[in-house]
């Protein structure tokens, strides 16, 4: 179990990076505390699994340094690391039964032969292979492939940290739900430094006590669940953690006051007068829908109905702006304006948000 | 579910019917006739029974060239098909160098049989042969025409130098199919170079592997040309392999019975071997499957 420092990173594919562009994962400082359960989030191609792999050393990066407990792992090979990983797709050594497969990580280590049949039948109950131990990897499911790429990742006690890539894409749903809480109760009785890639904002946000949020080879935002959806660091965090996302719209800011296409909105603390494009976000439970002449004017374009509540899309000036209301709430043709509350209100410079000025 | 029977759909198979009897079935019929018949000539015909293959079954000559056939396949196998997979598993990757390799290997593959004959024939002479003048001059008595050993060593490696290349290209076609995640999983769980090979490479490539060796076994068993070039099957019968002995017998000789009798054990054997292998092959996949 380890703390991992990551200092001055950053990785590019390319040769000779030139270009801010060349490069696949942007400079990241940054330190993963010993025993906390992390999940990267972002959408394909944003350098997540480019940081994973640097991590368990399968990758090099062009530049910066790796530390595990303040030593300095970057040019060492992944088996000095003493790391797990799974992968999105089921790894499994077709030829061995499920118990080899599950065993080979600790025989490989020279491990004692008691302590391996204790650990793989441990490992066989919590992702409920027990009954197939004597099976060939071979001839079984995708689901039950993965389940044992699972186990031979959390096989070993004494890993530094145990990294998922997007491990249950493959499973399916119901299963899903029962191995991220079986991953959880692990993280609970071990400990581990675990970081869990996800695309998936659910999968992140149950799974992880701090989830990182990657955009364009950066980490935009990293937090806990509650201040991924009070204060967004980046528009992309509003945008991609929610559903729907937080709405985004073009405003001048002056002061305590926002301006959009002419409506001007009061936002009760000051923000000053930032140069460059400026934006105001509100998510959509904090916007709601009036029918007395206050807020800006909409025309509702449709009602979805999911259960819990109702999501309203409403049309201003041809940019969509979402609202939630409670499931039993009444909404009538006239309700041509939204409010937004402000304690909901964040403001955006270039993308990245600003705090309000303190009086 | 119901299977619909339409005998219609028979025509469909006539043009490939009448095709393969024109192109097989036909000429393998003028052997069947050879085979169970006799004659003196003038076209007349005497029927002959089972003669010829009794003959042949009691023949000498003929299991002793089946032995020299399954010692020089077996021979060629037990080098090419390691030989293969070691040159697959260290042909780079990616990149130029991969491409170059690629068209090296396949360079001997496209050089016609009698030509590969005649470069070993020349290659190997003591007189003019870059082989067979650097061996005499380094003290080496090598001399294919004259000695048993020598002529052995040439046709086989002759055949290894030939078709290596095909089960390497087999062989690395299979191994580019492994996605990279397997030997990442393999680093992490600090698995040994042997242990890649034996638990994630030579599991994925079984099947081209299969297919390389059925390959490789049947043309070794045929062969004709290239030891028929290099040697004519000398030093005496020591390189009269059963297609060269065929010839011999069938044209040197004239012996069309017992010659056509042996074609057609020859090519029960064949048929034989390889539906074992097809076999095995499909029970893999079907392990597979499951």
């Amino acid at each position: 179990m380890a703390k991992i420092t990551l200092q001055n990173l950053a990785h590019s594919y390319h040769t000779n990076p030139s270009h801010e562009d060349d490069y696949a994962l942007k400079e990241l400082n940054h330190d993963w505390v010993d025993g906390e359960a992390y999940a990267l989030l972002g959408s394909s191609g944003c350098g997540k699994s480019t940081l994973l792999n640097i991590i368990s050393g399968l990758l090099t990066p062009s530049q910066g340094r790796i530390l595990f407990n303040d030593r300095d792992v970057t040019q060492a090979p992944t088996s000095e690391r003493n790391i797990a990983q799974v992968f999105q797709f089921p790894v499994v050594y077709d030829t061995m039964t499920v118990r080899d497969n599950l065993a080979f990580p600790l025989r490989n280590r020279g491990a004692d032969a008691h302590y391996i049949s204790d650990r793989v039948q441990k490992i066989a109950s919590m992702i409920g292979m027990e009954v197939t131990l004597d099976k060939k990897a071979r001839g079984l499911t995708a689901d039950a492939k993965q389940k044992i790429s699972l186990g031979r990742g959390m096989v070993r006690e004494d890993v530094n940290a145990l990294l998922f890539d997007e491990p249950l894409t493959v499973i399916d749903p119901h299963m899903k739900w029962e191995l991220r809480t079986q991953l959880k109760s692990l993280h609970h009785e071990f400990g581990h430094t675990m970081i869990y890639v996800t695309h998936d904002q659910t999968e992140a946000l149950t799974f992880a006590d701090k989830v990182a949020v990657m955009y364009d080879g950066r980490v935009v935002q990293m937090g806990t669940p509650q201040e991924l959806f009070e204060t967004p660091q980046h528009t992309f965090v509003g945008y991609f953690i929610g559903s729907p996302g937080m709405n985004i719209l073009d405003a001048q800011i002056n002061g305590n006051t926002a301006v959009i296409a002419g409506h001007a909105i009061a936002l009760g603390k000051s923000y000053g007068a930032p140069l460059g494009k400026t934006e105001l976000g509100v998510r959509p439970e904090f916007v709601s829908l009036s029918s007395d002449g206050a807020g800006l004017p909409v025309t509702i374009k449709r009602v979805e109905d999911v259960g819990r509540h109702k999501i309203v899309r409403a049309d201003f000036q041809g940019t969509e702006i979402n609202v939630i209301a409670a499931e039993g709430a009444h909404i009538s043709p006239d309700m041509n304006r939204v409010i937004f509350d402000q304690s909901g209100i964040n403001i955006y410079n270039d993308s990245w948000r600003i705090a309000p000025q303190e009086d | 579910m119901n299977k619909t029977v339409n005998q219609k759909a028979w025509f469909l198979v006539l043009p490939v019917l009448i095709l393969v009897a024109f192109s097989a079935v036909v000429p393998l019929m003028t052997v069947v006739n050879y085979a169970f018949q006799d004659t003196f000539g003038n076209n007349k015909f005497f029927w002959a029974g089972l003669d010829w293959f009794s003959d042949m079954l009691e023949s000498e000559r003929m299991w002793s060239a089946l032995g020299r056939q399954i010692a020089f396949s077996s021979i060629i196998l037990a080098i090419e098909v390691p030989l293969g997979v070691f040159i697959a598993l260290n042909m780079p990757k990616k990149g130029f160098w991969a491409s170059l390799c690629l068209v090296l290997m396949s360079l001997p593959l496209l050089i016609p049989w009698n030509v590969v004959g005649t470069i070993w024939q020349i290659f190997g002479r003591v007189d003019i042969g870059l082989l067979g003048y650097t061996l005499d001059k380094l003290g080496i008595d090598y001399n294919y025409t004259q000695d048993f050993y020598a002529a052995w060593a040439t046709i086989i490696v002759m055949d290894v130098w030939h078709w290596t290349s095909l089960v390497a290209l087999l062989a690395y076609a299979g191994l580019q199919s492994i996605p990279n995640a397997y030997y990442q999983a393999a680093k992490i769980d600090q698995a040994s170079r042997w242990k890649v090979f034996r638990f994630i490479q030579l599991p994925k490539i079984m099947g081209v592997l299969m297919i390389a060796i059925l390959l490789r076994f049947m043309d070794s068993f045929m062969i004709y040309t290239e030891p028929f070039v290099v040697t004519g099957g000398g030093p005496g019968n020591s390189t009269t392999l059963l297609s060269i002995d065929l010839v011999k017998m069938a044209l040197g000789q004239f012996d069309l019975g017992p010659a056509a009798a042996f074609s057609i054990m020859y090519y029960l054997v064949i048929l034989l071997i390889s539906y074992v292998f097809y076999t095995v092959m499909t029970n893999l996949d079907k392990r597979e499957g499951n």
